[in-house]
């Protein structure tokens, strides 16, 4: 099966091909997005297959590339199309692939009879064929490939709506955005590939062969440089501090692509890239701590915005960008695994959220729309109730929700817990693992707390909703809420591939499959950890970690109660908190103000320098040498062209006079 | 009774030239059968004829075979530069049939003129005697010039055959005239034997009757890549003759020139690099600036793509002088890509054009991107290419060119060749203005976009971005093709 892994990103590149050139012409929706699911469907049963095969390898034989051809060769350089089969791709390709073709399908219900069906299927296929470019490829810039692709993707879809300036506004803010990341992978990439070359001769950036080679790396020093420009990057596409101001934003797209893409794929390939070049990151203490901080920061600090947003796509905009803070967190204090872990349950739980919302968003703007009203769709202060008339909505936005809130049972509960573990337990970074343990539970709290304001608000209590709308009110058809159910199991039971050794030993020794799993890709790693730790691994004792699982299942609760009492027992008091604090309340509200900081800071100097450098440089300096040199140009080729009268002995003559000259040349010299 | 012995003869180095030849003279035969508004099936038929030809070359990859006394060769290099010929005669088969229906010039013996036209580019390709490789010139030249005055209800294609004909006998003279001079000094015409009477009497060098003889030949072959300042014939003719046989000469005999001439100049005068790097420099140069230059300067597309054409060969030269294996692979690398690149182009300009070659002018151009977002992308992706701008094979070909030349140390050749290549960005840039940037004048509701037509540009779109992307292939077969 391994041999054709190239059929997983063929078949989203075939539905591109046939929606992008036909789709005009095809006209049916039907037809149009059973292609595009069928598609996504077909990369799923080879990754399966894949997946399969792979298990029933024993560890060390896991891995395996499938070089197609060169790419680019010249010099040193070589670059394949090839793929890279291990672990840890086979994993982001199920998800990828598992998750993609769900938000396929809802999409055919989702976007019936929006125009541009055609345009939006293309699109969705050509980021799934990225996104699995990026995770599939063996060397780094065929991942640059993927990275920039998903880039692209998402800036065309962000902008969907073109029609609407916000929308292309978004769209245009997470491209440049991302484009200050991608600068920095780029950065990265040439650092690393000149650093092996020049002082090892080592001229490669094909994965293996740079884990091979790891070696010859030094600990720290350009290794910090190579692994900050990468980490640079991972947080434009990543959406962390300080470049993730653009995904909030991104809800101006479709909110499928809201799912698929600014949730449980394209956003998550910052981690994945980490864990890919985790032999280059262990080498750098500094990087490591620096990922963890900027990781937990903003993971509370994205949470904390969360808590008065009203918009119920932006809440979980800002949930996303503080749950990928806390993959970072992983990443940081050198827990792969757990990452990678919390990056597959946050799929499955931030699809079905977000899903969930598109479903509510769509049955309240068909409401409203018959009211003939011009309340907006997606403002919570709007709905309220409507656990009576969308029960599975409601049913699988409340499980993910647990989920996320971190409940024992549910597989954020597996996930985050291991990440809090994790943080407090590995001594990388010393005395900083307390404080990064307290800011990930404070985040947890706030999560806890923001994400059931938002069930309460959308589904409990009084409907908000004008009278004349409320009958319009009803459960999405089946095409949306199939995906729902799907992904609503899957965040019960997704966590349960990962189930923490303690708890495993509670239950009679259930090992921690994924940890199993995924140990060849991070083997290495996690010895050179544990050497650079010479002096011992810190051991705790179980009792600790029962505890501290304990302290962070109490303070979700405890978000979750106060959720409750303000949203439920008593709706009164944050209007009355409002009033008391406005200060504060406008501040989070207005998300801290950090776009304003960010207008102010970079925007509009950069616009005013624009400004200036046109009109006094451009327009005077540039186009006068440009206009004057093209003129010289062209004067001389209308003196040449007098030349060619067009009369044949004319032409004969210059030939004659040609050979003349060359022989007499040659001749004479 | 008294049997006559023959000689065994190997035809398989010109098997693709035996086939050829038969599917020749089986369509002059044809010809006569078929009624006028049918002649499109004598097309089909040569396109035929050239799969089955590309057959027989594909098994020589690798086996390097030579017959007729050592006369011809089939070796990589000869099997690239046939692919190469075959593609362009395809290709321009496929836009003929629609342009000389316009015309109304829809005579059968265009195909088997071109059919011949080829078996004289491939001889030109294998010739290893420079009396096949001038018999194969002549074979493609006499073609050619029928073809170039094909039109024959026009004016300006008449003109076009007899400018040929007249300047292309001129040049004949000087080439054939060379190839005498070095027989004469060297007692043979077979290229690997000149290069060994070089090498084992040096004082020949300093022989001026050798000397002339091997400029004259560089003389015959600068005329038929239509280098400066022997490339004059070029603007009149590409104007003139009809749009798709302006394709075909623009891409194809280009080619087979570059064939000979390398070939000639590699094999038989290997000691005398340095000699003729020095006139190779100076060709380059005045080449490209030239071809450039006056391109700016021109309305007609036909005529400004022929100026554009003689700036390519300069560019080519470039990394003939470069004479290593990058510069030499690039060359044929970028004879490849050019056939893509330019003949997509004229596709274009033969759907745009109207009957009596009406329409041709870059002002015509305007607003054709609002009016055929298609095909405005598909003419975009070929100027793009022709400017040589990545991802397009046009650029990876320049760049290999042009950094052959730096690694042979002309680095100087390597910067006039980059500027040249940004000058040439303003014209082709201007048909893309008028594409996009101007309201449309005219409806293009003329146009009619036949399935050749269509399949000619389909091919061209992929010949030119997926070598632009994936270049390692093709470049991969183009170096395993050098000479050297």
């Amino acid at each position: 099966m391994f041999e054709y892994v190239w059929l997983i990103p063929l078949f989203p590149l075939i539905g591109v091909v046939i929606n992008g050139l036909l789709g005009k012409k095809i006209k049916n929706e039907t037809v149009i997005g059973g292609i595009g699911s069928l598609m996504v469907f077909g990369s799923f049963l080879v990754s399966c297959g894949i997946l399969i095969e792979l298990l029933s390898r024993s560890a060390e034989e896991r891995v395996f590339e499938k070089v197609l051809f060169t790419w680019i060769k010249s010099g040193n350089f070589n670059a394949e199309i090839g793929f890279l089969i291990d672990p840890l791709s086979a994993l982001m390709i199920m998800v990828v692939t598992g998750v993609g073709f769900l938000i396929h399908v809802y999409s055919i219900g989702y976007m019936h009879g929006e125009e541009g069906f055609y345009r939006y299927f293309t699109y969705l296929n050509l980021f799934t064929f990225s996104m699995l470019l990026l995770v599939l490829g063996n060397n780094l810039l065929l991942m640059f490939v993927g990275w920039e692709g998903v880039g692209l993707c998402s800036y065309l879809l962000i902008g969907y709506y073109f029609h609407k300036k916000s929308a292309g506004d978004a769209g245009k803010k997470a491209f440049v955005m991302n484009r200050v990341g991608d600068f920095g992978f780029l950065l990265g990439l040439f650092t690393l590939y000149w650093y092996l070359g020049q002082n090892h001769n080592v001229w490669t950036i094909n994965f293996r062969q740079l884990a091979a080679n790891a070696h010859l790396l030094p600990v720290g020093g350009v290794v910090t440089v190579i692994t900050l420009c990468f980490f640079l990057g991972a947080t434009g596409k990543s959406a962390q501090l300080p470049l993730y101001t653009w995904l909030p934003d991104a809800m101006e797209g479709p909110t499928p692509v809201s799912a698929l893409i600014h949730a449980a794929t394209m956003v998550t390939a910052g981690v994945y890239m980490i864990g890919r070049l985790n032999f280059v990151y262990i080498r750098s203490h500094e990087t490591m701590m620096v990922v963890a901080i900027v990781g937990a920061a903003t993971a509370i600090f994205a949470a904390s915005i969360g808590t008065a947003q009203n918009d119920i796509k932006r809440v979980l905009a800002y949930s996303t960008v503080s749950q990928l803070g806390f993959m970072f967190l992983a990443m940081g204090v050198g827990a792969f695994t757990a990452g990678i872990f919390h990056l597959m349950t946050h799929a499955f739980f931030k699809a079905c959220l977000f899903l969930g919302s598109g479903s509510v968003i769509h049955s309240m703007h068909h409401a409203l729309h018959h009211a003939h009203s011009h309340d907006d769709p997606q403002d919570m202060r709007n709905m309220g109730g409507l656990k009576k008339q969308m029960p599975i909505t409601f049913l699988t936005f409340l499980v993910s929700t647990i989920a996320i809130a971190g409940i024992p049972g549910f597989s954020g509960f597996f996930s985050k817990d291991e990440i809090l573990w994790q943080a407090f337990a590995n001594p990388l970074h010393g005395d900083l693992n307390i404080i990064l343990w307290a800011t990930g539970a404070i985040a947890a709290g706030f999560t806890a707390f923001y994400m059931f304001r938002l069930v309460f608000m959308t589904f409990f209590g009084e409907c908000r909703i004008m009278e004349k709308a409320k009958s319009h009110l009803h459960e999405s058809p089946l095409v949306i809420t199939f995906p729902l159910m799907v992904l609503g199991l899957l965040a019960i039971v997704g966590g349960y591939v990962g189930i923490p050794k303690l708890i495993g030993e509670l239950f009679g020794g259930i090992p921690n499959y994924l940890e199993h799993y995924l140990e060849p890709v991070f083997k290495g790693s996690e010895e050179f950890m544990a050497q650079q730790l010479a002096h011992g691994v810190a051991h705790h004792s179980p009792a600790l970690e029962w505890g501290l699982m304990g302290t962070s299942v109490v303070i979700a609760l405890i978000g979750i109660s106060i959720a409750f009492f303000l949203y439920v027992v008593s709706p009164s008091i944050p209007a009355k908190f409002t009033a008391a604090f406005p200060a504060l309340h406008r501040a989070v509200y207005n998300k801290w103000y950090v776009d304003e900081l960010y207008d102010f800071l970079f925007v509009n100097p950069c616009k005013a320098l624009g400004n200036g450098l046109w009109k006094g440089f451009d327009v005077v300096v540039v186009d006068g040498v440009v206009n004057g040199v093209a003129a010289i140009v062209k004067g001389f080729g209308g003196a040449l062209r007098n030349i060619q009268t067009g009369y044949v002995h004319n032409y004969a003559l210059t030939m004659t006079l040609g050979v003349v000259v060359i022989v007499a040349f040659y001749l004479f010299r | 009774m008294e049997t006559i012995a023959i000689p065994a003869i190997n035809f398989a180095p010109i098997m693709p030239e035996v086939i050829l030849s038969i599917f020749a003279m089986v369509l002059l035969l044809v010809n006569v059968f078929v009624p006028s508004e049918h002649k499109a099936y004598l097309g089909y038929l040569s396109l035929v004829g050239l799969i089955v030809a590309g057959f027989t070359l594909i098994g020589g990859w690798g086996v390097p075979l030579s017959a007729f006394n050592d006369s011809v060769v089939r070796d990589n290099f000869s099997i690239f530069f046939k692919g190469i010929f075959l593609l362009t005669v395809g290709m321009s088969i496929l836009i003929s049939d629609q342009y000389f229906k316009r015309e109304e010039c829809n005579l059968g013996e265009l195909y088997p003129l071109l059919l011949f036209a080829t078996v004289g580019m491939m001889l030109m390709a294998s010739g290893t005697d420079l009396m096949t490789i001038f018999l194969g010139l002549e074979v493609l030249s006499v073609s050619l010039y029928i073809l170039a005055g094909f039109n024959r209800a026009n004016v300006k294609s008449n003109e076009a055959g007899l400018k040929y004909f007249l300047l292309g006998a001129f040049s004949t003279g000087f080439l054939l005239y060379g190839m005498a001079l070095t027989y004469g000094a060297t007692g043979t015409t077979r290229v690997v034997k000149i290069a060994e009477y070089v090498s084992q009497n040096g004082v020949v060098a300093q022989n001026p009757m050798f000397v002339i003889g091997m400029l004259l030949m560089a003389v015959g072959f600068s005329f038929k890549i239509a280098a400066a300042p022997f490339h004059m014939w070029t603007p009149d003719v590409y104007e003139g003759a009809p749009t798709p046989m302006t394709a075909f000469m623009s891409a194809g005999p280009k080619a087979a020139g570059f064939a000979a001439f390398m070939r000639v100049a590699i094999i038989a005068f290997p000691s005398l690099k340095a000699d003729w790097s020095d006139l190779l420099w100076i060709l380059a140069v005045l080449t490209m600036t030239i071809g450039n230059l006056i391109a700016l300067n021109q309305d007609n597309i036909k005529r400004m793509l022929a100026y554009s054409s003689i700036a390519h060969a300069g560019y080519a030269l470039v990394g003939f002088t470069a004479g290593n294996a990058e510069g030499t692979a690039g060359i044929l690398f970028y004879m490849l890509s050019y056939a893509f690149m330019n003949i997509g182009a004229f596709a274009i300009i033969v759907l745009v054009g109207k009957k009596g070659e009406a329409n041709n002018n870059v002002m015509d151009y305007a607003g054709f991107g609002t009016k055929h977002p298609v095909l405005a992308l598909a003419m975009a992706v070929f100027l793009f290419s022709l400017a040589g701008m990545p991802p397009t094979a046009g650029f990876i070909g320049k760049f290999y060119l042009f950094s052959g030349a730096i690694k042979a140390g002309y680095v100087w050749l390597a910067i006039i060749g980059v500027l040249n290549s940004a000058a040439s960005v303003y014209y082709y840039l201007r048909v893309m203005v008028y594409m996009y940037m101007k309201d449309p004048v005219e409806e293009f509701d003329w146009m009619k976009l036949t399935p050749a037509v269509a399949i000619c540009i389909i091919i061209a779109v992929v010949g030119v971005l997926l070598p632009g992307v994936v270049p390692a292939f093709l470049l991969n077969l183009a170096q395993q093709a050098v000479l050297l």
